[in-house]
């Protein structure tokens, strides 16, 4: 096939009339609910989300729903507060800070990461995020996570991971996305509504999501679509600016961090178009010329998208069920 | 502490530990030592760092994070290989 830099490129508007259709048909008709409960974050893939949701729905049949912890950037709630104005929809607030208390995420987190930097202590700001080597395209390393730690001062130090202290970071701090989905459940529930999930592609293929978190929805409508892709909706819908020029970010751990850092190793303008070549099986060489970039960078980043899909595929299998056994003959 | 002229300690120890702490063997290792750890899915991003302890605690050595690379990492030859240059640059000096 001919690959270029356009292979990404959306008619937003008929991709719009599809997804709502798709979320009309499934919500209403299949699963027999009547609207749709978001999680809006104020980001890019939730606000997407919301106004797709709107237009499946008028907004009186939508919830919006804001689900900040103490470790949440306070731009978050702005953004999403302007987001659900923009479309009409009036957000709830369900700050998860006590639930997630209640379940001893922090200290767990904490714990785990005074085991690697004894230092560490969030009563005198101290703030930490765990991250992956930046240099996939250039060295090609392996994704092998480390902590970083942001001092009172500011100052930051980057420190190794044992695998005890990583599950246990990790399992601490995915009880924030399994706190918000158990939120979202209620407002759906109680309403006969139906939770609208937000994960795009990238999220759902390369397993960048908890399982039963965020990944605990009824329906997906933009799992299909390339982080680019979004991006093309959200112009399309008039998601607001500040969303639109928002870096992608985690708001999960207490330091800042970005998606980039934290797990796709590489800016989603080069990563979606070098993993649409790789799904449509155009050579390294080829991907190469097109991306400016060497043909063993290419093949880095195209064993990278693999390798992910393949280590968290886990994440997207629903539970086995074993299947019953053959009556036995009555004798 | 295995020592440089026993090379097969090495890659024993090594296959050892891959195959009852990743692959959950009772088995032992069931691949040649050239094999693709990545390309046969048996290591992920918490295997790689599993892998990285052992071989620090194992052979008493540090891994610096911008060696943890395929070439160094993704086989049982090749990881091996990585050890004994590690052990090397430690050898005391006569």
């Amino acid at each position: 096939m001919h690959f270029s830099k356009n292979a990404l490129n959306l008619d937003p508007a008929r991709e719009t009339d599809r997804i709502v259709r798709f979320i009309q048909q499934n919500v209403r008709q299949t699963m027999k609910r009547h609207g749709g409960v978001v999680g809006i974050s104020g980001g890019i893939d939730s606000a997407v989300v919301l106004a797709l949701s709107v237009r499946a729905f008028v907004s009186q049949k939508v919830v919006a729903v804001m689900l900040p912890d103490k470790d949440s950037d306070p731009i978050s709630e702005r953004l999403a507060r302007e987001l659900a104005a923009k479309f009409g929809v009036e957000p709830l607030l369900e700050n998860i800070t006590q639930a997630l208390t209640g379940f001893d995420c922090y200290r767990r987190r904490d714990n785990a990461i005074r085991r690697v930097f004894p230092e560490f202590d969030d009563a005198k700001g101290c703030k930490a995020k765990i991250v992956l080597p930046p240099d996939l395209l250039e060295a090609g390393t392996l994704n092998f996570f480390s902590v970083t730690v942001v001092k009172p001062d500011g100052s930051e130090v980057n420190l190794p991971l044992g695998p005890r202290e990583f599950l246990e970071i990790v399992a601490a701090s995915n009880l924030k996305q399994r706190s918000r989905m158990s939120s979202l459940y209620y407002h759906a529930e109680s309403r006969n509504y139906a939770v609208i999930g937000t994960a795009n592609k990238n999220e759902h293929d390369q397993g960048f999501f908890v399982k039963y978190g965020d990944g605990g929805a009824d329906i997906q409508p933009i799992a299909h679509l390339f982080k680019t892709q979004v991006y093309q909706l959200a112009r399309h819908l008039g998601v607001p600016e500040g969303i639109q020029q928002r870096t992608p970010t985690t708001d999960t751990y207490s330091a800042p961090q970005d998606q980039q850092e934290f797990f796709y190793r590489l800016p989603f303008e080069t990563l979606d178009l070098l993993w649409f070549a790789l799904e449509h099986n155009v050579p390294p060489a080829a991907a190469a010329a097109v991306m400016g970039l060497t043909e063993i960078q290419v093949q880095r980043a195209f064993d990278d998208i693999t390798r992910k899909h393949r280590t968290t595929e886990y994440l997207r299998l629903l539970p086995p069920v074993l299947p019953a056994a053959e009556p036995v003959s009555a004798t | 502490m295995p020592t440089l002229t026993n090379l097969q300690t090495i890659e024993q120890l090594i296959r050892e530990f891959i195959a009852v702490n990743l692959l959950y063997s009772t088995e032992g290792f069931a691949y040649a030592d050239d094999v693709s750890f990545l390309r046969e899915g048996i290591i992920d991003s918490l295997g790689v760092l599993e892998l990285v302890a052992f071989v620090e605690k194992q052979f008493r050595v540090t891994v610096a994070q911008h060696e943890v690379t395929p070439d160094n990492f993704d086989s049982v030859a090749k990881l091996a290989g990585f050890v004994r240059s590690k052990l090397a640059a430690i050898k005391p000096q006569p």
